[in-house]
């Protein structure tokens, strides 16, 4: 557990001459000179080598024999500008799938891997349902999840049971990543050291209570990036829903390129979930590297 | 049945050019053709497989609504009417036409024919006309609503009728885009990746109704679903999809004639009119509007 004590000061990196310091030797000054040198003979470097293989890379593509074709194909910013509109539209069900079945991938994992994590005999079962689960999810393909949910369930006639490719959709996703995430977080909770579950119940917290106050936040914070990670590869994967009938932003391309036999707007949905993803990956990298940051400075277990 | 307008488009153009090419080749003949072609189109001038008798072809068995019974000799059904009328149009008695059988995929391969011209609902395309010659077309295949007994669109008659309905149809296709500009339904259309997803969600009632070319809507209602119906045709909807031709044996010196009589029979409306008496009423599908 995390001991608030006292705050170490923060490493300050470079210190303001304190005005009663002697001035810097002519020799550090030199150095310091040299150092500045390199670090611009460097920038300077990379930025002729990058502008170079920029160069290379565009004649290369450019002076190919297809080309025009090519460009004229998945390129054309008229087309692109045309389909623009029905594709973002499109885009809008990925977003509602998205935030969701993200919401409900969270929750279902999270209790698939503390079932998963039940210790004591009588939970057996508990532990072989959530472990038969998992094990047949994460290795059915996604898009066999979908077609089997998408048209199976509605297939049986029942009373209730919803048709929309949205619900049904969701439902597949959430299936088949709360399968991984599950995983994820098992592993979270198992890298939690032991000692620190002896030493929950040695104060006499329940499992329950050792669960939610020593081990989960714990375990959250390990699994954060990989936790992100899914998340930017549900982004794409909420584009195969299409299959059950939705227009959403792939289906809205297919269908402008089965009009005009041009490949841009595939590119322009293409552009567009990466567009999605980038965010996701930049807060991705700066909650890793908070993590690391902490981690390091040992001011957190 | 999945195709791309622009190479249909393409394919027109070819069919367009090559067609301008011949023309312009040998323009005598082409005359010659024209002005005497009554006379090299009669039965005494056609080198047909037998001397005064035209051999037509169809599968066995043959399907409704194109023949009826499995016996084309009835002259019933939509291709056996037309065929009876190209016998006319060429100038052979209804006695003078011989049936024979020939299998669908064998008589697209290249080679000799046991037949005059053989009508099984031959879509014409550019890699068949290698192998064979086709006629005219005799029938531009139109676009179809097809529902399941017990669905709201079950007693649709009319487009309004259908336009508050959940529809759907296949990705890239002419039934796609007939349904999107002929039908415009209130809520956007269910696209689907085959006809085979769309009829599963038609069955398990995930979609009130599909859009599919007529042929294929003759399919799968009658062989495919339990109690499939045809809600009718979608006017309007035969740009850019198959034609049906009669096919011939390749460079067949039949293949003017035919040609001709198909177009004859156009013009003066006999097609159309088998069309609405075989399609329309018989096989119960109306064209909506």
């Amino acid at each position: 557990m995390a001991v608030r004590g006292r705050r170490r000061p923060r490493p300050v990196l470079t210190p303001p001459a304190p005005a009663g310091l002697p001035a810097p030797s002519a020799l550090e000054l030199d150095r310091r000179a040299w150092r500045r040198s390199r670090s611009r003979r460097s920038t300077l470097v990379a930025l002729c080598s990058t502008l170079l293989f920029a160069v290379v890379a565009y004649l290369a593509v450019t002076r190919s024999p297809g080309w025009p074709r090519v460009q004229a194909t998945f390129f054309s910013p008229s087309v692109a500008l045309d389909s623009l509109p029905e594709i973002a539209r499109g885009l809008l069900l990925n977003l509602k799938v998205l935030v969701v079945g993200g919401l409900l991938v969270f929750v279902c994992g999270l209790t698939v891997a503390v079932l998963r994590t039940l210790r004591g005999p009588a939970f057996a079962p508990v532990r072989i349902v959530a472990t038969l689960y998992v094990d047949v999810f994460r290795g059915m393909p996604l898009i066999i999840v979908l077609y089997l949910v998408g048209f199976g369930f509605p297939a049986l006639r029942l009373q209730g049971m919803p048709t929309s490719p949205f619900v049904l959709g969701t439902a597949a996703i959430v299936l088949t990543y709360s399968a991984y995430v599950a995983e994820v977080f098992r592993a979270g909770i198992e890298s939690v050291h032991p000692s620190q579950r002896a030493a929950a119940r040695s104060l006499g917290l329940t499992h329950r209570q050792t669960m939610r106050i020593v081990v989960l936040p714990q375990a959250l914070r390990t699994v954060t990036p990989a936790l992100l990670n899914d998340f930017v590869s549900l982004q794409k994967d909420v584009g195969l829903i299409s299959v059950l009938s939705a227009v959403d932003a792939v289906r809205a391309a297919q269908i402008l390129v089965g009009r005009s036999f041009n490949f841009t707007p595939y590119v322009v949905a293409g552009l567009l979930f990466v567009l999605l993803a980038v965010p996701s990956a930049r807060i991705a990298d700066t909650v890793a590297a908070r993590a690391r940051r902490r981690q390091q400075s040992g001011s957190l277990l | 049945m999945r195709r791309r307008p622009l190479a249909l488009a393409v394919l027109a153009a070819t069919t367009l050019a090559v067609s301008a090419c011949a023309v312009e080749d040998d323009p005598s003949s082409d005359t010659a053709a024209s002005s005497s072609g009554g006379s090299s189109c009669s039965p005494g001038d056609l080198p047909t497989l037998e001397d005064g008798t035209l051999t037509i072809a169809t599968d066995e068995p043959a399907y409704e609504p194109w023949f009826s019974d499995d016996d084309p000799t009835n002259g019933k059904g939509y291709e056996a009417a037309v065929a009876y009328a190209i016998a006319d149009q060429l100038g052979y008695a209804k006695d003078d036409v011989t049936w024979v059988r020939a299998a669908f995929d064998s008589v697209i391969q290249p080679g000799p024919k046991s037949f005059d011209l053989d009508l099984n609902q031959f879509s014409i395309t550019d890699e068949r006309k290698q192998a064979v010659d086709f006629s005219s077309p005799y029938y531009d295949v139109t676009q179809a609503v097809i529902t399941t007994a017990g669905s709201a669109a079950a007693g649709a008659t009319s487009l309004a009728d259908l336009k508050g309905l959940r529809i759907g149809a296949q990705v890239a296709t002419t039934s796609l885009d007939a349904l999107t500009e002929v039908i415009d339904p209130d809520s956007d259309p269910a696209v689907f990746n085959t006809n085979d997803d769309a009829k599963l969600a038609l069955q398990n009632g995930q979609v009130d109704a599909i859009v599919v070319d007529l042929p294929t809507a003759f399919y799968i209602t009658a062989a495919e679903l339990d109690d499939g119906k045809i809600v009718g045709q979608l006017p309007d909807s035969s740009a850019g999809g198959d034609q049906f031709g009669a096919l011939l044996e390749k460079d067949s010196p039949l293949t003017e004639c035919v040609t001709t009589a198909v177009d004859a029979l156009r013009e003066d409306g006999t097609l159309a009119d088998l069309e609405q008496q075989w399609l329309s009423e018989v096989a119960d599908a109306p064209v909506l509007s």
